[in-house]
C-alpha cells in the first residue's frame, strides 16, 4: 500500500481517494464497485482496497458506503443517491467523492450502459 | 470527528499487520528487530499459519508484510505465499534475498497480489555488510538483478536509515532506479539486536535534519512506513498518517502466534495474547486489555506542553521504551533535543533501579558468523597430558562403579 494514501483526503472531502476531478464520470449511468475492490466497514465509513493498484483509500461517511455498495443496483448513480437517502443538499459533495473514487478506479462503468 | 481520530480508537482490523514467519535466519543483522537467527521449536505450523489466513480474510485484512527472520527459508513459505493470495490477503514479504535465485524470481513475476521487499542496510558492500554480515550486499543485489531480468515489475528496496548510510541517499535511489525499483526508507529502531547497536549506529541529530530535508526535497516517491513522524516537528509534516499506530492500525504476530503492539516492541509488555488461544487473532485484536489502553487518551507527559507535539505525539513507543526513557517521555531523537537531555540526565543521575529493558526473546545465532578470511581464533594446549590416553572408556571414572570391576 501507498502510506501516503493514509494520509489523503483533506478535511471536508468525504473520501479519502485521488483528487476529486470530474473526469469522465458521468451520474446518468450506471456504476459498478470494481472487481478488485474490496470494501471493509469501519464505524466512520469503510476502509476500500485495491488489491490491483493497492491503493487503500477511505469512504468517510456510512451512507457514501452505502452508495457505493448499491451502485450495482441502479440504473445510474443518482438512483444509488435516492435510495441511501442521501439529502439533496449535500448530493453535490457526494457526486464530487463519486467523481473520485472513479477516476481512482475504485468504482467503474458497468457493462449494461446504454 | 476527524478521520486521523478515528484512527486513534483503533478499527475492525488492522490495516497494517506485519507477521514474522519465522525467527531462522541466514543472517545476523546487528539491528535485527526481532533478534533473529535459530528458528524457535514452537513455531507455528502450516496449519496453523493457514488457519491464521483464514481469520486474516474474515477480518479483511487486505494484505500482510510478512518478514522473520528470513521468511523464505521456511519450506513451506511458497506454499503459504500462494494460499494468502488464493484468500484475498495480499502478501508483501521482506526478504534478504538469499532463495531469490532465477526460478523463484520468474514464479513471483507470474504470481498477482504479491509484493517484495529486499533489505539492503548500505549503498556499497562495505557499509551494508558491516550491518548485515559479509556477503550480504552480493546476495541482496543477485536476488535484485533476478527479479529485474524476471520482469517482476516496482519491488521494494528497503533500507534502515544508520549513521553510516544517511550519506547514501541518493545512492540507494539511483540502485532502485537501476532495477526499476521503489525506495523504501524506514526509521532505525532500538529493538532486537538493535539496543547494542544503537549507540553506534542511530544518525544523530544533524543527520536527522539532514534526513528531513532529504525526505522534503526528494521523498516525493520513496516509502517510509510512517516511520519518521517524530521528524515533522522540524516543521512541515511528512506524508502519512503521523501518529503511533501500535495497536491501533498496527501490530505485530510473532513465530510462535504471539500478537505484540508492532514489530518494533517484540517484549512481554507489549505482548496482547496469542493466536492459538481461543478466538485466535480476531479476540485479541478486538478485545486485548493492552490494545484497549493503547486507544484509550494517551498521557503526553512533558511533551503535551511543547508547541511541536501535535506534529510529533511523543515520537516512537518502542525507542522510548528500549532507550530506557519513560513512554509519556520525549522520544530519544526528539528533534528538539528532549530525548538526548533526558538520557543524559539518566546517566548521570546513574539510578541503579533503572534498567534499560532487554528484549524478552533472544533468538540470535549462539555464535556469530565470522568472515571466513579471517584467522580462525584458536589456542593450541601447551600442556602435556599428564599420562597416556585411557583405552577404557570409563577410564577416570572408576570411584563410581559397582564394586568387584577393576579399573586402570
Amino acid at each position: 500500500m501507498s502510506t501516503t494514501a493514509a494520509g489523503a483526503g483533506p478535511q471536508g472531502q468525504i473520501s479519502g481517494s485521488a483528487p476529486a476531478g470530474v473526469g469522465d464520470f458521468d451520474a446518468g449511468r450506471p456504476y459498478r464497485i470494481s472487481g478488485s475492490v474490496s470494501v471493509r466497514p469501519e464505524s466512520f465509513g469503510a476502509l476500500v482496497y485495491d488489491f490491483h493498484t493497492r491503493r487503500l483509500s477511505f469512504l468517510k461517511t456510512r451512507p457514501l458506503v452505502r452508495v457505493v455498495e448499491s451502485l450495482a443496483d441502479h440504473p445510474d448513480v443518482h438512483g444509488a443517491l435516492e435510495a441511501a437517502e442521501v439529502p439533496a443538499h449535500q448530493r453535490e459533495q457526494y457526486l464530487k467523492a463519486l467523481a473520485g473514487l472513479a477516476q481512482a478506479g475504485t468504482i467503474k462503468p458497468r457493462e449494461d450502459a446504454p | 470527528m476527524k478521520l486521523v481520530e478515528h484512527f486513534t480508537h483503533g478499527l475492525n482490523s488492522p490495516i497494517c499487520l506485519t507477521w514474522e514467519l519465522t525467527y531462522a535466519c541466514n543472517l545476523s543483522c546487528v539491528h535485527c528487530l526481532s533478534s533473529s537467527g535459530r528458528r524457535d521449536p514452537r513455531e507455528l505450523s502450516t496449519e496453523e499459519c493457514k488457519a491464521v489466513i483464514d481469520e486474516l480474510q474474515r477480518m479483511q485484512v487486505f494484505y500482510v508484510n510478512i518478514g522473520g527472520g528470513e521468511p523464505t527459508v521456511r519450506s513451506d513459505f511458497w506454499e503459504l505465499l500462494d494460499y494468502a493470495i488464493a484468500h484475498d490477503v495480499g502478501v508483501k514479504f521482506s526478504t534478504n534475498g538469499v532463495k531469490l535465485d532465477k526460478a523463484r524470481a520468474a514464479q513471483l513475476a507470474a504470481t498477482d497480489y504479491v509484493d517484495v521487499q529486499i533489505s539492503l542496510d548500505g549503498a556499497t558492500a562495505e557499509v551494508n555488510d558491516h550491518v548485515r554480515g559479509p556477503g550480504s550486499y552480493a546476495t541482496a543485489i543477485r536476488a535484485m538483478e533476478n527479479l529485474y531480468e524476471a520482469g517482476f515489475g516496482q519491488f521494494k528496496i528497503s533500507v534502515v536509515v544508520t549513521r553510516h548510510n544517511v550519506d547514501q541517499l541518493d545512492d540507494f535511489k539511483a540502485i532502485a532506479d537501476r532495477y526499476g525499483a521503489q525506495l523504501r526508507i524506514t526509521r532505525f529502531r532500538p529493538s532486537g539486536r538493535g539496543a547494542d547497536s544503537w549507540d553506534e549506529l542511530h544518525p544523530t541529530r544533524e543527520q536527522q535534519r539532514q534526513l528531513y530535508d532529504w525526505l522534503v526535497a526528494r521523498g516525493e516517491d520513496v516509502l517510509t512506513g510512517d516511520s519518521f513522524f517524530h521528524l515533522s516537528a522540524y516543521g512541515q509534516e511528512l506524508p502519512g498518517l503521523n501518529l503511533c499506530g501500535a495497536g491501533r492500525v498496527v501490530c505485530l504476530i510473532d513465530p510462535v502466534g504471539d500478537v505484540y503492539a508492532c514489530p518494533f516492541a517484540i517484549h512481554d509488555q507489549f505482548l496482547a495474547g496469542n493466536v492459538r488461544s481461543p478466538g485466535g487473532f480476531d479476540t485479541v485484536w478486538k478485545s486485548s486489555e493492552l490494545f484497549a489502553e493503547l486507544r484509550g487518551p494517551q498521557s503526553g507527559g512533558a511533551c503535551t506542553k511543547c508547541s511541536h507535539y501535535d506534529a510529533c505525539q511523543g515520537g516512537c513507543m518502542a525507542a522510548k521504551f528500549f532507550t530506557g526513557l519513560p513512554l509519556d517521555g520525549p522520544d530519544p531523537e526528539c528533534v528538539l533535543g528532549n530525548g538526548e537531555r533526558e538520557l543524559a540526565k539518566l546517566q548521570v543521575d546513574g539510578d541503579p533501579q533503572r534498567v534499560i529493558p532487554k528484549p524478552s526473546l533472544d533468538h540470535s545465532h549462539r555464535t556469530t558468523p565470522r568472515d571466513r578470511r579471517e584467522p580462525v581464533p584458536l589456542t593450541l594446549s601447551v600442556r602435556r597430558p599428564d599420562r597416556a590416553c585411557d583405552s577404557d572408556p570409563l577410564g577416570g571414572e572408576g570411584t563410581r562403579l559397582p564394586a568387584g570391576i577393576r579399573v586402570g
